[in-house]
């Protein structure tokens, strides 16, 4: 077994390690092709990026090849983070795990480094310097690849997290006829219009006579809201569903009556259970003793 | 075109089918009154489902019928303003406020029902 | 999908046309039913004024686009008739409080994106309306 070797600088900034680098560059190029397909090849064998089509990971096999190389050859990782940053941008919409994004760069790795293992296999010292030198660079490499592609991720999720809160109205059926919608969180124009729209294509779909708004997690209302909540009522009016407004905070209550909000014409009561109370008084459903007494039974 | 008006029991039900122009709405006016008068129809169904465009023109139509019919005995209810006519309705600031309505048909004349507290189901 | 539709507006009847023109014109670009039915109401509310009021008019739509290429609905609706003098009391709320003219016009104002009306008596009127796509919020690239 041959001695330790010397340990070079490690962030390629020895001139020792600089040469090293530079041999390992030139090894590179002159086998691309068949590390590429190598690579290539793995990937399938191990059954990664099956999303892509065999061109396509072809494509970014070389793509990524080329950026890894240039990493090694330049230590900087900025063009490799334009590509992964790009490449995920590309592949996420696709539906490709984290996992196998850093599936396929531990691949190359580890097809890059037995390429190595290979051509210094006869001179052990020197495969230890060169892998010394190999070795930070490619970890360096796999760490922006994934980092970036995780990031990305978590853009996307946050982004489709925004959007469905925007979009979807936890609008409830409790019980027949009766509607409830929760509403948590500052409301903008925008979002209470689509809020709007959505109970009152609710109160058709189910139905319902009776719809419960629920306020309690909403801070506070500027005046488009406020005309937005109160239009909302009106119109569910139109549409025969009575409305119940609980969770009115006094803050909100003096907003509504400095806008000349007509509170009498408002049906609120404080919390929401008891606007559910109230909601089924209306509709019918007297709890009396343990009985259950819909109006429509005779 | 004229709307269609049948009698079930007390009450008429009015199916408007499509977009009113100024002449039909007369024409419904007036078929209705006389129709109430003739029956004493106690109430009145105007079923608006089939609009898709409710403007201030046609609103003030159904209120001014509603009250008519008030005058005649009959209490109207309009049924079926769907979701997108209801918001343009309040956007316009037509609110109906003295005027009854309801989901569909089946509301208004549960509603009516309740309201004239006799059975309204059979021939008519 | 036409570009520009001319539709004259002689009697209530073509009211509907007009209409029902800018509803389908809307479908192409895609605009929500909310503001199908908007845009519509609100034709239907000036384009009334023109059979009551002028006897004959016409109603042009036209797509049009801003510089973000989001595009639009944009209605002209006009009539050679006896115009309107007061136009600010037009534009007032509250018709049945004795505010306004009952024409309708500050009902329409509220349904859509843009509006604007040019009224001179004995010359006419014309009213244009603008609906435009909702366009959801876009993803700033990094």
């Amino acid at each position: 077994m041959a001695d330790t070797p010397d340990v070079t600088a490690t962030d390629g900034h020895g001139e020792a390690t600089e040469g090293l680098l530079r041999e390992l560059v030139s090894h590179l190029r002159a086998n691309r092709t068949q590390l590429r397909e190598e690579w290539a090849r793995r990937i399938s064998e191990a059954r990664l990026l099956t999303a892509l089509t065999q061109e396509e990971i072809f494509s970014e096999a070389t793509s990524i090849y080329d950026s890894y190389v240039g990493v090694l050859e330049t230590g900087s990782v900025e063009a490799l983070q334009d590509y992964a940053r790009n490449l995920s941008e590309r592949i996420i919409p696709r539906g490709v795990e984290v996992d196998e994004v850093v599936g396929i760069v531990l691949l190359l790795r580890d097809v890059l480094a037995r390429s190595l293992f290979e051509k210094y296999q006869s001179d052990f010292d020197l495969l230890n310097r060169v892998l010394d030198a190999y070795e930070p660079a490619a970890n360096r490499i796999a760490n922006t690849v994934a980092g970036n592609f995780v990031g990305e991720r978590e853009r996307v999720i946050r982004q489709q997290q925004e959007a469905i809160r925007e979009l979807s109205t936890p609008v409830l059926q409790v019980r027949e006829r009766l509607l409830i919608l929760p509403i948590i969180g500052v409301l903008d124009g925008q979002r209470a219009r689509q809020l709007t729209e959505q109970l009152l294509r609710g109160i058709r779909a189910n139905r319902a006579k009776v719809v419960v708004i629920d306020i309690t997690g909403v801070p506070t209302i500027d005046s488009t809201v406020a005309n937005h909540l109160v239009q909302t009522v009106e119109a569910s009016r139109l549409m025969g569903a009575s409305v119940i407004i609980t969770g009115l905070s006094s803050d909100i209550a003096q907003t509504l009556v400095t806008l000349g909000v007509d509170l009498s014409k408002v049906n609120a009561v404080g919390d929401l259970q008891g606007g559910i109370e109230e909601a089924e008084r209306l509709l019918g459903y007297e709890v009396t003793q343990g009985d259950y007494l819909p109006s429509e039974a005779r | 075109m004229a709307v269609p008006i049948l009698k079930q029991g007390p009450v008429l039900i009015a199916s408007i089918q499509t977009a009113l122009t100024d002449t039909d709405v007369l024409q419904l006016r007036e078929d209705v009154m006389g129709q109430v008068t003739r029956h004493r129809s106690r109430g009145i169904i105007v079923d608006v489902t089939a609009l898709d465009v409710m403007d201030s023109f046609v609103s003030r139509s159904l209120r001014g019928i509603a009250h008519m019919t008030r005058l005649r005995g009959a209490e109207t209810v309009i049924v079926g303003i769907q979701p997108e006519v209801a918001f343009a309705m309040v956007q316009l600031g037509m609110k109906f406020e003295d005027v009854q309505t309801a989901l569909d048909l089946e509301e208004g004349l549960a509603l009516l029902r309740d309201q004239l507290k006799e059975p309204l189901t059979g021939a008519g | 999908m036409q570009a520009e539709s001319r539709i004259a507006i002689e009697s209530d009847a073509d009211v509907v046309t007009a209409r029902q023109r800018a509803r389908e014109l809307a479908g192409d670009l895609e605009l929500s039913s909310t503001d199908q039915t908007l845009l519509a109401t609100a034709i239907s509310e000036v384009a009334r004024n023109i059979t009551h009021y002028a006897t004959r008019g016409e109603v042009r739509l036209r797509v049009i686009r801003d510089g973000n290429g989001r595009e639009g609905i944009e209605v002209v609706a006009s009539d050679e008739g006896p115009g309107i003098a007061d136009l600010e009391r037009a534009l007032q709320d509250g018709y049945t409080t004795g505010g306004g003219l009952g024409l309708g016009l500050p009902g329409a104002r509220r349904l859509v994106d843009e509006f604007d009306i040019q009224s001179e008596p004995s010359r006419g009127t014309t009213v244009t309306l603008v609906m435009w796509q909702r366009v959801a919020g876009r993803s700033v690239r990094a």
